[in-house]
């Protein structure tokens, strides 16, 4: 056999140096931690493109549609969604922290950043159903019984036309598009939700797992990559919230 | 002891992370897709062995041609060279134990099969008709066969690919064995990569625009419908962008594998090395920019036509690249013509019509007379049946005797590998006669005085047939009968070949150390002489 390709025979020395959560395959616990991040910032580079194709969507109905796309963001409340905005930032700082007391092997600073991220991930969507309900209530639901008297007459919805009194009514063909508007924003914010809801399980299962004393025995490699989830996740907003719910305030 | 004896039962293959039992798992499901979708090919030839619509009813064709394409896209072609030769050797070519993610990789062939199963059982309770191309508003308000559960197939499958090519990327990033520097690397790796890129950061823009078309059917907002508002334009925007660069991830992989079989059976490095490794790169980039050839008569603005046109004829630039480097590299080598070499030359020979074809129809003024016609229906099965069948069935043959541990044996399959090269042109080739005559693609019934040339074709078709299901009897014949390999009997000199066949579980008995260039005949003669003398 070649010895330039050093196939020759040689014992397994080399193994019984690793620690115990490194899988068969890497040769060094660099190399694994290295190989698992780079995955995931690939697995989120998909998420973009996922999420891309919705932002595209978004942008060419709002240049053909632009009125109707105002009107309709009017519908949605700067309150909640700045208060949303809030909770999702808070969270990705006490998931940061973490990650860092993971890093630090602070066990109980762990499972508290961990709980304390979970309660304000469940806060958000908890802000989410306030919203969607409201939107239930208005009959702007895309697709169930969809009403556009809000558009066609704004008086007709005096707790909108105070806050924007100079609104004018719409035709009823742009207002009809309303509704698209209404789609992209429960496809996008559900979508988004969709993710917080997989990011809370997993945060359950983390913190269970904390509790037990993972994490904090110098592999951080899963909480890291959470992390990255998480913030991720975060940053969607980021880019919903002013798409969604600012940009047409002025 | 080898990873196929190491250990037993049913379980140890269900819940393996060994990225060799994947890909014989994948190996196994996509081989019984190609069938399934090889079926529905024949009924197609079937019923248009006649003018009129008589074997069936034209909405049942629909849902035959239909079905033909989902499954041979998205459960053969996509899946084919990565997911088993790609699974199976490019862990072994970088010199790893297994690749980075080995549980993401057993996620993806289960993955795999759920689209499968939803894919079958949409094909058993009434199947789709709306093309594998979804197209809108067609598949979101028109019609009312399983667009749902079709979509959610695909939109799994996806996923699988999804895992697959970011495995593949980790891999060929993280776990190379010291002194594997990138342009080390076999160009079987090289292929991988391109088509990993794609396939990352292309399928995921595939999966929102099934979503869209899903929520549209389910909620009926009118995102694609224009009587709504919507704009089918954008569906086809969205769909293309993968599906486009899809048909990338189905070549690239083919041609990494032609590029290993050209080197060894002539016994050369291959031509241009660099040049070929950065092609690859290059089809992967220009890929992503080409997508709206396919929207040239769907009223795209005269300057989007310009520009994809002129894109559209910049990609053929690396794939001739590579097809001259290939022909560069047999000159003044030493040919052989086992039955891999043979299916190389058939790729060859076939992908260069069916990539020149292509440039007629990125020609605009071309397309609009070419298109919807069984000129497109030839020119793309001369580059996946041709070309991507080809190098699958060459690269299958060429590294059975690794994966098995027994050789194939040799005069038959050299039959095989000509009578398929002799019912594919009896196949297709008349259908690029029919396409410039003007017969319509999608159609169960057709003008009394096309029907000599499909004749032809469907005759073709039956010897296609055969071919296909010879190897499938003589590889299954082989595994017991067949002549014990060795471990290198093409004296290639990969670090694949270096180990022993079937390898070990943990593909080296200890990491490689690499210190030569990829393709160096001259380094795998020097091996030979040291052992002869050691051994002397």
């Amino acid at each position: 056999m070649s010895d330039s390709t050093a196939i020759a025979h040689g014992t397994a020395e080399a193994h019984h140096e690793h620690p115990p959560y490194q899988r068969h395959h890497f040769e060094t616990i660099a190399q694994q931690n290295d190989a698992t991040n780079f995955a995931m910032w690939l697995f989120l580079l998909t998420e973009i493109m996922f999420f891309g194709g919705l932002f595209t969507a978004y942008l060419i109905y709002r240049n053909w549609y632009y009125p109707a796309f105002v009107a309709a963001s009017h519908q949605l409340d700067i309150f909640w969604g700045s208060l949303n905005t809030l909770l999702l930032i808070t969270s990705s700082f006490t998931m940061a922290m973490g990650v860092w007391c993971a890093e630090l092997r602070k066990k109980s600073g762990l499972v508290l950043c961990l709980v304390l991220t979970f309660i304000l991930g469940l806060g958000f969507l908890g802000v989410k159903t306030v919203e969607y309900r409201e939107k239930w209530e208005k009959h702007h639901i895309p697709g169930l019984h969809y009403s556009v008297s809000s558009f066609v007459d704004p008086a007709s919805d005096p707790e909108v036309h105070d806050k924007y009194p100079k609104d004018q009514p719409l035709a009823l063909d742009m207002a009809r598009h309303t509704e698209l508007y209404f789609f992209l924003y429960f496809a996008m914010t559900g979508m988004h939700a969709v993710h917080m809801i997989i990011g809370i399980a997993i945060l359950a299962f983390m913190i269970a797992k904390a509790q037990a004393g993972a994490y904090t025995t110098g592999h951080v490699t899963f909480v890291e990559n959470f992390g990255l989830y998480w913030h991720f996740v975060d940053i969607v907003w980021i880019f919903l919230f002013p798409l969604l719910y600012l940009i047409s305030r002025h | 002891m080898n990873y196929l004896t190491k250990e037993n039962g049913l379980l140890s293959w269900l819940l393996t992370g060994d990225h060799k039992r994947i890909a014989i798992l994948y190996l196994i499901s996509i081989s019984f897709f190609f069938f399934v979708g090889g079926s529905l090919a024949g009924l197609i030839r079937l019923e248009l062995l006649t003018p009129q619509s008589d074997l069936m009813a034209t909405d049942t064709y629909n849902k035959v041609f239909s079905m033909h394409g989902i499954i041979m896209v998205f459960f053969f072609l996509v899946p084919s060279v990565p997911a088993t030769i790609g699974n199976f050797f490019i862990p072994m070519m970088v010199g790893a134990k297994d690749l980075a993610l080995p549980k993401i990789n057993l996620l993806s062939w289960y993955l795999y099969i759920a689209a499968g199963i939803l894919a079958l059982y949409t094909m058993a309770s009434g199947g789709v008709d709306t093309g594998w191309t979804f197209t809108t508003p067609l598949s979101t308000h028109y019609v009312n066969t399983h667009v749902l559960t079709t979509g959610m197939a695909v939109f799994i499958a996806g996923f699988s690919s999804i895992f697959t090519g970011l495995n593949f990327i980790v891999t060929i990033h993280k776990m190379r064995a010291p002194g594997m520097t990138w342009f080390r690397l076999p160009l079987f790796v090289w292929a991988h990569y391109a088509a990993s890129i794609l396939m990352v950061l292309g399928t995921p823009v595939l999966a929102i625009a099934i979503v869209l078309v899903a929520l549209e059917r389910t909620v009926g907002i009118g995102v694609f419908d224009p009587t709504k508002g919507g704009d089918p334009l954008l569906f086809q925007h969205l769909f293309w962008f993968y599906s486009h660069p899809a048909v990338y991830i189905m070549i690239l992989p083919g041609m990494g594998v032609i590029s290993e079989v050209v080197s060894t059976f002539s016994r050369k490095r291959v031509f241009g090395y660099t040049a070929v490794a950065f092609s690859s790169v290059a089809i992967a980039v220009f890929g992503f920019f080409v997508w709206a050839h396919h929207m040239f008569i769907m009223g795209i603005s005269n300057y989007a036509v310009l520009i994809f046109s002129l894109l559209t004829m910049l990609v053929a630039v690396p794939s001739a690249i590579k097809i001259f480097n290939w022909a560069f590299t047999l000159y003044k080598g030493s040919i052989t013509f086992e039955t891999p070499m043979l299916y190389a030359f058939g790729f060859m020979g076939l992908f260069t019509i069916g990539g020149m074809t292509g440039v007629f129809l990125g020609a605009s003024g071309t397309d609009i007379h070419l298109t919807e016609t069984y000129f497109i229906v030839a020119h793309f099965h001369f580059v996946m049946v041709g070309g991507m069948l080809m190098a699958f069935l060459s690269g299958i043959h060429f590294w059975w005797p690794k994966m098995t541990g027994r050789m194939y044996p040799e005069k038959i399959s050299q039959l095989a590998a000509v009578v398929t090269f002799i019912g594919f042109n009896l196949t297709f080739f008349p259908q690029f006669i029919l396409g410039t005559l003007g017969m319509p693609r999608r159609y169960a019934s057709y003008p009394p005085e096309f029907q000599i040339l499909n004749v032809f074709s469907t005759a073709g078709a039956s010897v296609l047939g055969v071919g296909y299901l010879l190897p499938v009897l003589y590889l299954t014949w082989s595994l017991k009968y067949g002549e014990i390999a060795g471990n290198n009997p093409w004296q290639a000199t990969g670090l694949e070949w270096q180990v022993q066949s079937p390898p070990l579980t943990e593909n080296f008995p200890e990491i490689p150390i690499v210190d030569h260039e990829a393709y160096d005949y001259e380094w795998l003669e020097n091996q030979k002489e040291k052992e002869v003398a050691s051994v002397g």
